[in-house]
């Protein structure tokens, strides 16, 4: 039976912030658009995100005298020199664009209010003193690693509005979505991608989607990891299909962002708001111990920092013993009932659904768990990505790469519409200049072999593996070998049990009919191409012999800027190999900002030679 | 001790010819702070693979998970086993397309009902990428943001009396959806403009005031008093409508 064949200019594969983003740009230009999403748009993971966006607007009292030089340092510093300081550049730039933007098409951004206000900083309360001339312009509040406020947002749900509002915008141009629809692999003829084949998770039926350009748009990878703060659809699809072109690197894979505040023991995220706005973290004695590792930014470092302090300080058996592990405590108390129940709105609710706790009068539980990736698809920075033409990727998915070794909180969400707006219009550009030269036997062929291997893993025709026992070990050595400390012995550990967990991801069979919409069916179609990413992560973090970022060494403590100034590109060249092939590129072409001290997160530099020199 | 629980569950497999709709019973033993979402992925990782449910998120902002709870239309992620007796009843949400089991098609749904009330914001002013924004009050921001909490998860929509006897019925959901845009000001449509969109039947006039919506609304939004300020001022713009007809 022929496969139903849908044919556009664009297919996005993920339709959360960054792929509607760059929807918009091309329908706007008269391009046909088609964005295929696992979920209903608005159920993307773009809605989990909390606390804000940073844009270097300097309405704030506390945000004055910012300025996109200021947000391009600190992000450069947050990544600990491991970004693309061009795109970061970029970025910085369009910002403060992207978020009136986003005001123009009706996000309700909080606003300033003139006039004298309380605000807290670790515990302590001090005035604010807001200008009249500023009244009604978009605000900001603090977050970890920045030099000044800066962080737009809309209470604590800055990321299900921002979504909402870009929907309401994809709804208005009319854009067709088809929801419910996993890519399965990129069709292409070894120099361009011709489109995609995917799986309708409503029926079961394989689909064909052709297209001048395909983008990849699909978040993170965090459920290689059990503790995370992630979506249950954030397996790293778009990753997959891409790494497994054997054409297409995966940029920094190694580069996992572990965030401080999840809670214990869901690992719902808590924003990082709830520092920036004046909470604290207190230890078993309820005393702050942050300030005492970080004299200066205290609570308020950059996140790989914050975590790893937590961890210490959790080691050093300062933690609160609990059913689930010792844990610390986050204290907004004292931020009051107003605060609370308006600018940490769900924050306040998910405390009291999830944990029974009420942070008006109550602490909350937490720990460091799993949050984002920096790594993905790598791009250039018009989002071109690496090895295969037509082929472009934005937000999460992509390492474009501004984030380095560790992202800024406020900086994710920013990206989204940054980089979607930047790369939208770089697309547009190229969709002008590409002519369809779509080659149905391309089509015919992938689609064919995805359909034998789907076919065998119904007929367990490999094996009877259960693919929900081969996740789970996945996910348990990455938590145990892969996580915030990172020494050579636990990651040769992790690469060689990947390794074994790999082949048995390749017997997997079904236990149910595979019928229709099957979820087990949709499990095991990925789980190899999961272990691949999980491997491309773990031997990409023994490879690399420095500390960088969130990428934190015991036995190589240093940052390496002689050595490892540099972007890890991994490769899956042979099909039939379980190591995929490590190269290296230079972080940055251009340095607008040298390497230099972060100003926390205290670490042993190894300097490049013509800088020691 | 902990209870043995015991689930009764609909299944059907609409793609599936040999599948006719049914229940399935599956025990579970329970465990401390159990939520919905923790026990049907272990029914389905540990006694049948088959079993189709939603979730996302898993932390009540993405609106996936909405099923009928023991008779309840709520979210599964939020939901714990020990607010619940022993044996629980899972159904699908009514009204939305049945996706299989316990997963319904809310998407295509909501996509519609948003196009049809046209859910953005109208203006004719083209952005200026180097102007200052527009100057907003923060009271004002704050109560969009209240109403713009909406998660579309179709828990109004299911417990509606109206929805669930007629299909063209747009639901709370797409009311609060208007007022949220009839308080903003950049939205620079003119009552005509919104009366002609839920000023009718198929909108605020279409409610019969049973305000179930209000009841089983995960993120508390006060649906109440949306439906009853839409009502009067539709009401008031219908009224302006036939003076001026008749002047």
């Amino acid at each position: 039976m022929p496969h139903e064949t849908f044919y556009s200019d664009l297919v996005c594969i993920g339709a959360g912030l960054a792929g509607e983003r760059v929807a918009v740009e091309a329908a706007a230009a008269g391009f046909k658009t088609i964005l295929l999403s696992l979920v209903p748009p608005r159920r993307s993971h773009s809605c989990a995100a909390e606390g804000g966006m940073q844009a270097a607007l300097g309405n704030c009292a506390m945000g004055e005298g910012d300025s996109p030089d200021v947000h391009f340092a600190d992000t450069v510093k947050g990544s600990d020199w491991g970004c693309d300081q061009e795109c970061a550049r970029i970025f910085a730039d369009t910002a403060p664009i992207a978020v009136r933007e986003a005001g123009h098409w009706g996000m309700p951004w909080n606003r300033v209010e003139a006039g004298k206000a309380l605000c807290f900083k670790g515990g302590v309360c001090f005035e604010v003193d807001e200008k009249p001339e500023k009244q009604g312009l978009i605000t900001a509040r603090a977050f970890g690693g920045t030099a000044k406020w800066r962080t737009c947002y809309t209470s604590d749900g800055t990321g299900h509005t921002l979504l909402y509002t870009l929907d309401n915008k994809v709804t208005e141009l009319g854009i067709t979505v088809h929801d419910r629809v996993e890519a399965v692999s990129l069709i292409h003829d070894g120099e361009t991608c011709q489109g995609v084949v995917a799986r309708c998770l409503k029926t079961g039926a394989l689909r064909v989607y052709l297209a001048k350009a395909v983008l990849i748009a699909t978040g993170g990878y965090g459920k290689l990891y059990s503790e995370t703060t992630n979506t249950v659809i954030n397996e790293g699809g778009g990753q997959i299909v891409a790494l497994d072109t054997g054409l297409v690197p995966f940029g920094n894979p190694e580069a996992v962002q572990f965030h401080p505040t999840g809670v214990v023991p869901t690992n719902i995220l808590v924003t990082e708001g709830c520092r920036g706005d004046g909470g604290t973290l207190l230890d078993v004695n309820q005393e702050r111990f942050m300030h005492i590792y970080e004299p200066e930014k205290a609570e308020l470092a950059s996140r790989d920092v914050v975590s790893r302090w937590m961890m210490h300080h959790i080691r050093e058996g300062k933690g609160v013993p609990s059913p689930y592990g010792p844990h610390l405590w986050l204290d907004i108390r004292h931020l009051g009932e107003k605060h609370i129940t308006t600018r940490l709105r769900e924050v306040y609710d998910t405390c009291r659904h999830f944990l029974g706790v009420d942070p008006i009068t109550q602490l909350i539980p937490v720990r460091p768990c799993h949050h984002y990736s920096m790594g993905g698809v790598r791009i250039n920075k018009d989002g071109y990505a690496y090895g295969l033409k037509g082929l472009f990727s934005a937000g999460e998915s992509a390492c474009w790469d501004m984030h380095g070794f560790n992202r800024l909180g406020g900086n994710s969400l920013a990206e989204t519409i940054v980089a979607g707006r930047h790369i939208g219009r770089q697309l547009v550009e190229y969709l002008k200049g590409a002519e369809a030269t779509l080659r149905t036997d391309l089509a015919r062929q992938a689609v064919a072999k995805d359909e034998a291997r789907i076919k065998r893993i119904i007929a367990g025709s490999d094996g009877k593996e259960s693919v929900y026992e081969v996740r789970n070990a996945m996910q348990q050595v990455m938590m145990e070998g892969v996580g915030i400390f990172r020494n050579g012995t636990d990651l040769q550990k992790a690469v060689d049990d990947l390794q074994v967990i790999y082949a048995r991801s390749k017997k997997v069979g079904l236990k149910s009919s595979g019928i229709g919409a099957n979820p087990e069916l949709a499990m095991a179609i990925k789980i190899s191409g999961m272990l691949r990413l999980a491997l491309c992560v773990a031997y990409g973090a023994l490879t690399r012999t420095e500390s960088r970022g969130a990428h934190a060494r015991e036995d190589y403590p240093a940052r390496n800027d002689r050595d490892w100034l540099t972007r890890t590109l991994a490769y899956w060249r042979d099909p039939n190999g379980d190591l995929p092939q490590l190269e290296y590129e230079p972080a940055t072409k251009v340095f607008h900002l040298p390497p230099g001290d972060r100003g926390y997160g205290k670490c042993e530099i190894i300097c490049r030679e013509e800088m020691s020199e | 001790m902990s209870r043995q629980l015991k689930f009764n569950i609909f299944r059907y497999n609409p793609q599936d010819p040999a599948s006719v709709p049914h229940a399935d019973t599956f025990l579970l033993e329970e465990t401390p702070s159990l939520t919905l979402f923790i026990a049907l992925n272990k029914l389905r990782e540990e006694q049948d693979p088959s079993l189709m449910f939603d979730f996302a998120c898993r932390m009540a902002i993405c609106g996936s998970c909405g099923m009928v709870i023991n008779g309840r239309p709520g979210l599964a992620c939020r939901t714990l086993t020990s607010d619940l007796p022993a044996e629980i009843t899972l159904m699908p949400l009514p009204v939305f397309k049945l996706v299989g089991d316990l997963s319904v098609d809310t998407g295509t749904w909501f996509r519609a009902t948003n196009s049809k009330i046209e859910s953005w914001i109208h203006t004719d002013q083209e952005f200026d990428p180097q102007a200052t924004e527009e100057r907003m009050e923060n009271a004002l921001a704050e109560s969009i943001f209240e109403l713009e909490r909406c998660i579309e998860c179709g828990c109004c929509v299911a417990s509606c009396g109206t929805a669930n006897m007629r299909e063209d019925f747009v639901g709370a959901f797409a009311l609060n959806r208007m007022a949220r845009f009839i308080m903003d000001p950049r939205d620079k449509r003119k009552d005509a403009d919104y009366f002609e969109v839920v000023g009718t039947d198929q909108g605020i006039f279409g409610c019969m005031g049973l305000l179930a919506c209000e009841d089983v609304c995960p993120r508390s939004i006060p649906l109440q008093d949306q439906l009853g300020l839409l009502r009067r001022k539709m009401g008031f713009i219908a009224l302006k409508s036939i003076f001026k007809r008749k002047g």
